[in-house]
């Protein structure tokens, strides 16, 4: 018997990438640019030197990467969260291509801003 | 193929509610939603500061809203309630072995934290120098 080929494996990839990719980078992102700059603890980066930092191509292909790999992350686990809080499995028909598709638009807009 | 009869066993609509490792586990799940968000965030971000100082100014306004912050100050901490249980989950994920000997499962979280505290720092050097 033919093994029948699913998605599944890639989506699991995409879900533990993106969890160590935000585990490692976005609390720090999260901390100086969401809290500590807002609140004036510390003095906000000017928008040059923001623009500055997102001038070398390889800064721009990094945080591309990291954006859609965390939307991916949060895609795969609100999809199974949902499903088993509400026991679910039914919607799954409806909610993986509605989560996956949010997750691929999100990555699409990142990729037309930074470039 | 006929269609056999399934069997649901019934459960509480609030079942993870109903213990606190439950309710553990949803949260943790749910940091995904602050995950979600910060990527965003950050997307909103680069945005304004590319299409020039005007929109930058506007964001900051926005960033700066107190329901922005206060959803930043919740993010802050989910992120760094999902890193501390990610991180910590890679040696259930994974068995490394050096010459037969079995890395203890300390030894690669503690990395995984090493990693963490070196990357933040990396990165906060990186954005905050003058």
């Amino acid at each position: 018997m033919r093994a029948r080929r699913t998605p599944e494996p890639y989506l699991w990839l995409l879900f533990s990438g993106g969890g160590v990719v935000a585990a490692l980078l976005l609390p720090v992102l999260v901390l100086i640019f969401g809290v500590l700059a807002p609140l004036g603890v510390i003095e906000p980066p000017p928008a040059a030197r923001v623009r500055a930092l997102l001038d070398p191509l390889l800064v721009r292909l990094a945080l591309a990467a990291v954006v859609g790999l965390c939307l991916f992350h949060a895609a795969h686990r609100i999809r199974f969260t949902v499903e088993e809080m509400t026991r679910g499995g039914r919607l799954d028909v409806v909610l993986a291509p509605l989560c996956y598709g949010a997750a691929l638009t999100g990555t699409v807009i990142a990729v037309l801003v930074l470039f | 193929m006929t269609a056999l009869p399934s069997y649901r066993p019934r459960v509480h609509p609030l079942w993870w509610a109903r213990r606190r490792a439950y309710l553990v586990f949803v949260l943790r799940e749910l940091t995904s939603v602050f995950v979600a968000w910060s990527a965003a965030y950050l997307v909103l971000l680069a945005r304004a500061a590319l299409a020039g100082d005007a929109e930058y100014a506007e964001f900051r306004a926005f960033a700066g809203s107190p329901w922005v912050v206060a959803l930043n100050v919740v993010a802050l901490a989910a992120t760094a309630f999902h890193s501390v249980t990610f991180l910590n989950l890679a040696p259930r994920a994974m068995v490394v072995r050096l010459d037969g000997w079995r890395v203890p499962g300390f030894l690669i979280a503690g990395g995984n934290h090493s990693a963490w505290l070196a990357v933040s720092a990396l990165v906060a050097y990186l954005v905050l120098r003058s």
